[in-house]
């Protein structure tokens, strides 16, 4: 079948897709967005997690077909051209990233945690991102990227 | 130059897809590395802004055009023999392009990091569930994977050995010697089950003590987990050859099996490193490096494969579960007399590294105390489950937690603290470990302790005191499961020290090699750093650029992509590389800056007795800046590649383990807070600190996020990581049943970074991968034995044991 939608606002269209593709596949494979990861491929470990419509979804767990017609954003999104956005840019600087396998589903979750909450608590911040898995950092260095961007935004002039 | 600039790279060249992008540079201009960040500061990784926008190429993102896929075909069955193999069916699939077995390897059958033990594939009997025997290659992954079904294969099952002591022939803890038994178990490889026996004997054969303690304990098999599944791609070259781009943990050691395999010599089969998504000890092993290999070679075209989480619980080694018995003997006022140990380790199928792990596991046995007499009995065995192999920590996590158990039970029985019985027996620099080794290296065992015991505590449970009211379920066991407000939770802390050696130990040749040039480009100085080290995560190459920055007094360090067009680094292993590759790299820069110093003072005229090079400038102490670099250096090229090892250890004596076995010592300290339900079992860990010597950290950030990640994967294996086997069937193959620590389970740490220098190792640096995974688990289960006054002899803990249910 043919899927057209958009993927980080523009246009993308695909031949040839088998019913049986995930849009992760779509995405990784026919549609050249190989930022989000196939790390369990069963919506167990959150490193494919994009936008869908604007609402958080695993990739691996939505059919290539149901992208039909709708808007993706990946973590290949996030970023606006050559500037980094808030949280990756935290992440960053936290130290946050290591292997960096599951850093791209993080990112777009704690994107959208900091775009619900403005300074959000550590349990917030928990409960936000306990679907996504992270085998190297025991995650105490990911809670400091959060707030540390959540801080930058709820005072940009600050020094922080 | 731009600052941006710098902080870019290293450049990967691996095959990727052209990909939509919606403009800008990647890398420019953003933060990290766009400060003079040499060693002891917290340099950005160079690989950080690509890894944050989704545009680092791991190895499962490589594509090139006309590439097929690769699958494998495993056995179902832990211990067969093959009787047929039909690969007729599945060739005739519309799609696939070849169907490939163990008569279709070139070279050599077998392969093994120690002991050429394991089949490429398998050739007429299957040891383990998921042993590969057939590969197909297709257009689309999910043609080659339904045509791998089409494969007949006719299978004798055998009834397979599950168990490490009975594969040994040692049925009773006092019983027989080495394959007393054994005439009713299967000889699973032609020399028989023992991969290794360590002995160790020190002091008194027959020791007397006031106060003996014994206790036998389990430890489950644990995955490494990296997220990272197995992948690569191989291209067949033009001369008959394969470049293999693949996410390992050493190219060398990769090279020479796969060569063994294909018949080939090392100047025909190529490895560049992909992006490796965590390894952990998972990655030394060959997965799908000679299938992807075969298969390219066999179809003339550029093969992908890409293992998926269940086949990669099936694709690599694991943990060795061990069952070991110890016993300790002390004089009332809690010195240790002796300490006696038998530990089993179940290395499965393969031998992988068994030795090695068994090594460890008995030189580290008994901890960093001083014993005067110890007897320890390491074995390694052959069974039919999954093969367990290298591991952070490797053997010295298993006999952390039954070492420091008895420690616990050794206070308890004398009516001691815990944290004191441990620092009246603590090693010192200048103490003698059970190999007759001499700690020449500071060794503040103590400090640690009495540092962690210092650290605040986190604050009284909300409910504790029967206050209502203010509990927030996220606090509690269970969480918001909402099993308890409070009722029926006890907290306990516990106490744990880690020993471990650094470095590849026993008269192992530990090398790596460096390759640095420094030039001038675009009128700045530029250093590149040209290694086979891997990066797996842990920031090797934001190091190699650091000591390349000190060294020379240049900002600008480009790292080149990892390959083996350069020497062997050794193994990303065993707290390893920042010691051994950061030496090699320290090592080519100095003789690159004599190089340079030599065309520096060539182009003055004359001779300044204490040049050097510093913030892009030359210095002279007495003269102050004599110039530019770049301007003294002009169009010189400076090349140089070192060969360096750390000095050399020696085999053990066989009969007693004594002997110079390991190049460095690394220590860590934990305290474990838990709270408990006991009514259900369940446990919330509620704090996990940790106090480590580092002995210099290079790069401090980096250093903390080590002994954070390296404390989750300990608390793992405590409370929650096992492979579940079930005659010889792993269980639990998926993230859905396998559990790792989340967010919400890991506790707020605080880490305390000691930095005492060891006079033999570069810049006094340590070893800092693997401690903390081995004292992190057994603190928490103290925690868990002090909240509840229960034994607790097998990790992890399960709900079971702790209701007294199970």
């Amino acid at each position: 079948m043919r899927i057209s939608c958009t993927v980080n606002g523009e246009p993308q269209q695909a031949d040839d897709v088998w019913a049986g593709e995930s849009l992760l596949y779509l995405l990784r494979e026919r549609l050249g967005f190989p930022g989000s990861k196939n790390a369990c491929e069963q919506g167990e470990c959150g490193s494919c997690t994009v936008y869908l419509d604007g609402v958080l979804a695993c990739a691996c767990l939505v059919a290539a077909g149901q992208a039909q017609g709708r808007a993706v954003r990946t973590v290949e999104g996030l970023a606006d051209g050559g500037e980094l956005s808030a949280i990756q840019q935290a992440f960053l600087d936290a130290g946050a990233v290591q292997c960096g396998f599951c850093t791209p589903g993080l990112l777009v979750a704690a994107h959208d945690l900091i775009e619900r909450y403005a300074v959000p608590a550590d349990a917030e911040i928990r409960e936000a991102l306990a679907g996504n898995l992270c085998r190297c950092t025991g995650y105490e260095k990911i809670l400091e990227g959060v707030r540390l961007a959540a801080a930058r935004r709820a005072d940009p002039a600050g020094r922080r | 130059m731009s600052a941006g600039r710098a902080g870019q790279g290293p450049v990967l060249t691996v095959p990727v897809r052209p990909r939509p992008r919606p403009g800008g540079v990647p890398g420019s201009e953003a933060g990290a590395g766009a400060r003079d960040e040499g060693i002891g500061a917290n340099a950005g990784r160079p690989d950080g802004i690509p890894k944050v926008r989704g545009e680092f190429q791991y190895a499962s993102d490589l594509w090139l055009d006309g590439m097929i896929w690769g699958v494998t075909l495993r056995s179902p069955h832990p211990y067969a023999r093959i009787r047929s193999l039909d690969i007729g069916p599945a060739l005739a699939t519309p799609g696939v392009s070849a169907v490939l077995t163990h008569e279709d390897v070139p070279g050599r059958k077998h392969y093994g990091l120690e002991i050429v033990d394991q089949p490429v594939l398998a050739v007429d009997t299957v040891r383990y569930q998921g042993e590969p025997v057939a590969l197909v290659a297709a257009d689309h992954p999910e043609i080659a994977r339904q045509a791998a079904k089409k494969i007949v294969v006719d299978y004798e099952v055998l009834e397979p050995v599950t168990d490490a002591r009975t594969a040994l022939g040692h049925r009773a803890w006092d019983g027989a010697a080495d394959g007393g038994a054994a005439g009713e178990v299967p000889r699973l490889h032609p020399d028989g089950n023992l991969v290794r026996h360590l002995k160790l004997r020190k002091g008194d054969p027959a020791p007397v003590a006031d106060v003996v303690v014994t206790g036998e304990y389990h430890v489950g098999m644990q995955d490494q987990a990296f997220l990272g599944p197995e992948s690569g791609l191989a291209a067949p070259a033009e001369d008959g050859g394969v470049e293999l781009y693949v996410a390992t943990q050493w190219l060398h050691v990769d090279q020479r099996q796969i060569c063994g395999a294909l018949g080939l010599p090392p100047d025909k089969v190529r490895l560049t490193l992909a992006g490796v998504g965590g390894a952990f000890g998972g990655r030394e092993d060959l997965s799908m490096h000679v299938h992807a290999c075969l298969l390219a070679l066999h179809t003339g075209k550029p093969v992908k494969m890409v293992y998926n989480r269940e086949e990669s619980f099936f694709g690599h080694v694991h943990r060795h579960p061990a069952v070991m018995r110890f016993e300790h003997g002390a004089r009332r006022d809690g010195t240790l007399v002796y300490v006696k140990a038998q530990i089993y380790l179940d290395g499965g199928a393969y031998a992988s590294s068994t030795p090695a792990v068994v090594g460890n596991a008995g030189t580290m046995g008994i901890g960093p105390y001083v014993v005067p007499n110890v007897q320890v009995d390491a074995y390694g065995a052959y069974t039919n489950n999954p093969p367990c192999g290298a591991m952070r920590g490797f053997g010295s996590v298993q006999a952390a937690f039954a070492y420091e158990a008895q420690m616990d039970r050794l206070a308890g029985t004398l009516g001691l603290d815990p944290v004191e019985l441990r620092c009246r027996n603590a090693m010192t620099q200048g103490s003698q470990a059970p190999t007759g080794q001499v700690i020449d290296s500071p060794a503040p065992v103590e400090e640690m302790l009495r540092r962690v015991a210092a650290l605040p505590m986190p604050p009284a449970a909300a409910w504790a005191n029967g206050g209502a009211g203010a509990v927030d379920l996220r606090d509690l066991p269970g969480g918001v499961a909402n099993t308890t407000h409070g009722e029926g939770v006890v907290r306990g802390v516990g106490y744990a020290v880690a020993y471990k050696n650094v470095a590849f130990s026993e008269g192992f040749d530990d090398y790596s090699t460096a390759r640095v040039r420094l030039e001038v480009l675009g009128g700045e100085p530029v250093a590149t750093v040209h290694t086979a080290a891997a990066e797996v995560g842990q920031g090797l190459v934001t190091v190699e650029q650091q000591i390349a920055r000190t060294e020379l007094g240049v900002h600008q360090v480009t790292v080149h992509p990892k390959d083996t067009a350069v020497g062997s680094a050794g193994s990303s292993s065993a707290s390893r590389q920042t010691y051994v590759t950061g030496g090699a790299v320290k090592a080519a820069c100095e003789r690159v800056r004599e190089g340079a110093l030599a065309v520096i003072q060539r182009r003055l005229g004359r001779s300044v007795p204490d040049l050097r090079l510093a913030g892009g400038k030359v210095i002279s102490d007495t003269e102050g800046v004599v110039g530019e670099l770049a301007a003294l250096l002009g169009n010189e090229v400076i090349d140089e590649t070192v060969e360096w090892r750390h000095r050399p250890t020696y085999p053990v004596d066989p009969e007693t383990g004594q002997g110079f076995a390991h190049v460095q010592y690394a220590f860590a300290a934990h305290r474990a807070v838990v709270d408990v339900d006991t009514e259900l079992g369940l446990l919330k860990v509620v704090a996990l600190d940790c106090v480590q010597d580092v002995g210099k950290a290079i790069n401090p950030q980096a250093v903390v996020g080590q002994i954070q990640g390296g404390s989750a994967q300990g608390m793992g294996l405590a409370v929650m990581e096992e492979i579940q086997i079930a005659g010889g069937k792993i269980r639990n193959p998926s993230f859905t049943d396998y559990l790792i620590p989340t967010i919400l389970d890991i506790p707020p740490m605080q880490i305390e970074v000691l930095e005492y220098p060891d006079p033999h190792a570069p810049y006094g640096l340590r070893g800092v991968g693997e401690p903390p995974t081995i004292s992190s688990g057994p603190a928490i289960v103290a925690a868990v034995r002090a909240a509840t006054g229960l034994p607790l002899n097998q990790i992890p803990v399960r709900p079971e044991h702790i209701t007294g249910t199970g």
